[in-house]
């Protein structure tokens, strides 16, 4: 197996779904000035609504094809998502608007712990099988390295459901900056971002945009939820922090407020945590070994904001952070 | 006036003895409905000081920290790996210097434990000190989480911490010929090692009391006030904001580790799962509830938050096999369920707390006349 090759395809998948909810981070930031800290409790959700649908489909009828559970499970994730999340805005954050700036972020850390204590409640503790929908048999792929090496050594694998996750959020990436740039709602959602006050002037709604902000941040997150569960083949109630709190670094790597920033932050982040786990026992002689996967984005996170705290792409906001 | 014998002296001296028995007796109290009330107590009083130290950096300075169980992990391994057999055992050269054990003095082993966790604190301050606010909390949080990170993998190549199953067999505390493991008797009278531990950790308590109290009046906990209200502000009035806040951090810190190291002798187990994000979190939502930035809130919320979840394991089981015949609902998700909905609800209706501190508080304290 080629490993930088593989690394960096692996990369790529856990890069595309941290781009994915990053996007949500970045949308709510760039409209309110708030970290949505409950965001990656969205995600879980998601992953654990597809989790009851697709079970719910197979006890009626066994023989469906796979990629009708996956479906019929991101359908049914997608409108859940948004419900939460609308109801988050609506009685968590929207009376907090005026409030100091740590207020709205203790409520949204209640909320999080809310929506896992709910989730406990209601689909138990323990780590879901997530029904198989997609074949898992790997792909594999033979690369183009000098043919001096062994045959393992010119093979990538990649299984259909990491296929899919990048095609997925690639699309949904391109549908979201579409939206952004040409639909009416994008429009109101740039005036908002660009100053509240002129753009309720201008006859903007802006608890609605806000709102709307929110939802979409939340379907996003349900689909990137339902694809890690399937890519996984886990859920349980805990499963949202941890992609929650990379995916807000790699939106605070990219620019916070920024939805190109987002997605370069994401994919770099995933590419940084991938190599970086790969290589990791090697640079450091065996000393740290790849279970210190998770520190690359703390410490991605640290390093940014203490050097570069608008990230790559976002413009220098003054006094925001 | 003749009928009001007492002066306001002997009034202030006469509730400071009443309170004083109070606390006294109340282990004695707490251990006739059962041992495992003592225990609630002692953990309450680990919170109280936790929430104190958190109290420093969140309510003085203004500095929102999640991931200030770090600092309160840093105390309890420091302890735990000086009281256990388990450097010796995994270091030869340690244990061909110290044949019998370590065997440090418990008076040496607290300083050591907050001096390191106030380390901790700067290392931690000094990258951060440019970030404000919501920024600021994430970078703690994923510091909390690096620790953890470490704590849980320091096992390979050299066991430092061993990993996941953490320390065990900690020397409990020895004062003198005291050794806090068994039943003692002091002055004839026979004292259950859980009231020793109470007693120890109360003096502990009112002496980080009493320092944020000082603190707090002081120039000192005035300019972090100011940094907290205004950082611009308080950098034209001439407060070098980045030796504040550091301190903060150091002190906040070191309060921690002291309740870690106590956590440690008190358990005489330790393992990286009870220094979770949720413990941080369980402590803010101490400080959050009581009131930022007042101690006597910050120790109600403490109290409470502590408190009450074991009140509940005691009342929800036995209500839900009465109404249900199971129990549908266990007491710890209730648990988390109530500090989850504790912030968002003070946040919304009292977000100054149950017990805000007056306005004008920050003021020197006026000198007896």
């Amino acid at each position: 197996m080629d490993i930088f090759l593989q690394q960096l395809i692996n990369g790529l998948v856990l890069g595309s779904i941290y781009a994915l909810v990053a996007l949500g981070y970045t949308m709510v930031y760039g409209v309110l000035g708030l970290i949505n800290f409950a965001h990656g409790e969205v995600l879980m959700i998601g992953a654990l609504t597809a989790f009851s649908a697709i079970s719910a489909l197979v006890g009626i009828n066994p023989n469906l094809p796979g990629w009708l559970l996956l479906t019929f499970g991101i359908v049914a994730a997608i409108p859940v998502c948004m419900a939460v999340s609308f109801t988050i805005e609506r009685f968590a954050y929207r009376p907090l608007r005026n409030a100091p700036r740590l207020a709205p972020l203790i409520s949204a850390i209640g909320v999080s712990i809310v929506l896992q204590t709910l989730a406990m409640i209601i689909w138990g503790r323990n780590y879901l099988i997530f029904p198989a929908t997609l074949p898992t048999d790997p792909i594999i792929l033979h690369t183009f390295a000098p043919t001096a090496l062994a045959d393992y050594e010119r093979t990538v694998s990649i299984t259909p459901i990491q296929i899919l996750i990048v095609a997925v959020s690639a699309s949904l990436m391109l549908a979201l900056t579409f939206m952004i740039k040409r639909s009416r709602l994008g429009k109101a959602m740039r005036a908002t971002a660009e100053n509240p006050q002129i753009a309720s002037l201008m006859g903007i709604n802006s608890n609605k945009v806000i709102a709307a902000t929110f939802v979409i941040g939340a379907a996003l997150a349900g689909v990137a939820g339902v694809m890690v569960a399937a890519n996984y083949s886990v859920a349980h109630f805990y499963m949202g922090f941890l992609p929650g709190l990379k995916a807000f670094t790699a939106a605070v790597l990219g620019g916070i407020g920024n939805i190109y920033g987002a997605m370069l932050g994401g994919l770099l982040l995933g590419l940084i945590e991938s190599l970086g786990a790969g290589y990791l026992g090697q640079l450091t002689g065996g000393f740290l070994g790849s279970h210190y996967q998770d520190i690359f984005a703390f410490a991605v996170l640290i390093l940014v904001l203490t050097l570069r705290p608008s990230g790559l792409l976002g413009e220098k906001v003054s006094d925001r952070a | 006036m003749m009928s009001n014998t007492l002066t306001d002296r002997q009034k202030q001296i006469a509730g400071f003895l009443l309170v004083a028995v109070a606390l006294a007796a109340l282990p004695w109290f707490a251990g006739m409905l059962g041992n495992s009330w003592v225990r609630v107590l002692n953990i309450a009083l680990l919170y109280v000081m936790l929430a104190l130290g958190l109290n420093i950096v969140v309510g003085f300075a203004g500095l929102l920290d999640l991931g200030y169980i770090a600092f309160y992990a840093v105390g309890a391994y420091v302890y735990g790996l000086l009281a256990s057999p388990h450097l010796t055992d995994n270091f030869e050269v340690l244990a061909a210097m110290f044949p019998d054990g370590l065997n440090l003095s418990i008076w040496l082993m607290i300083p050591v434990g907050a001096c390191i966790a106030a380390v901790f604190g700067v290392l931690l301050g000094a990258p951060t000190l440019r970030l404000r606010g919501d920024y600021l909390a994430i970078v703690t949080l994923g510091f909390g989480e690096i620790i953890r990170l470490f704590l849980n993998n320091l096992n390979a190549p050299v066991n430092i911490t061993n990993g996941p199953q953490g320390i065990n067999m900690i020397e409990p505390v020895t004062i003198g010929s005291v050794r806090f493991s068994r039943t003692v008797e002091l002055l004839g009278i026979e004292v259950p090692a859980l009231h020793l531990y109470y007693y120890l950790f109360l003096a502990l308590t009112l002496l980080i009391i009493v320092i944020c109290m000082r603190l707090q009046h002081s120039r000192i906990g005035r300019a972090w006030a100011a940094i907290r209200d205004d950082e611009l502000a308080a950098k034209a009035m001439g407060i070098n904001t980045r030796n504040m806040k550091l301190l903060a951090f150091a002190l906040g810190a070191s309060f921690g580790g002291v309740a870690g190291s106590m956590f440690s002798a008190f358990q005489g187990f330790i393992s990286p799962e009870s220094f979770g994000l949720m413990e941080s979190i369980v402590v803010l939502c101490m400080v959050v509830l009581g009131g930022m930035g007042h101690i006597p809130g910050v120790i109600l919320g403490a109290l409470l938050l502590s408190g009450f979840p074991e009140l509940l394991r005691e009342v929800v089981v036995p209500l839900q096999n009465a109404l249900f015949g199971e129990v549908l609902v266990d007491a710890e998700i209730l648990r988390s369920l109530i500090y989850g909905l504790t912030m968002i609800l003070v946040m919304l209706y009292k977000p100054k707390g149950l017990w805000p501190q007056r306005k004008g508080n920050n003021a020197p304290l006026r000198v007896a006349a």
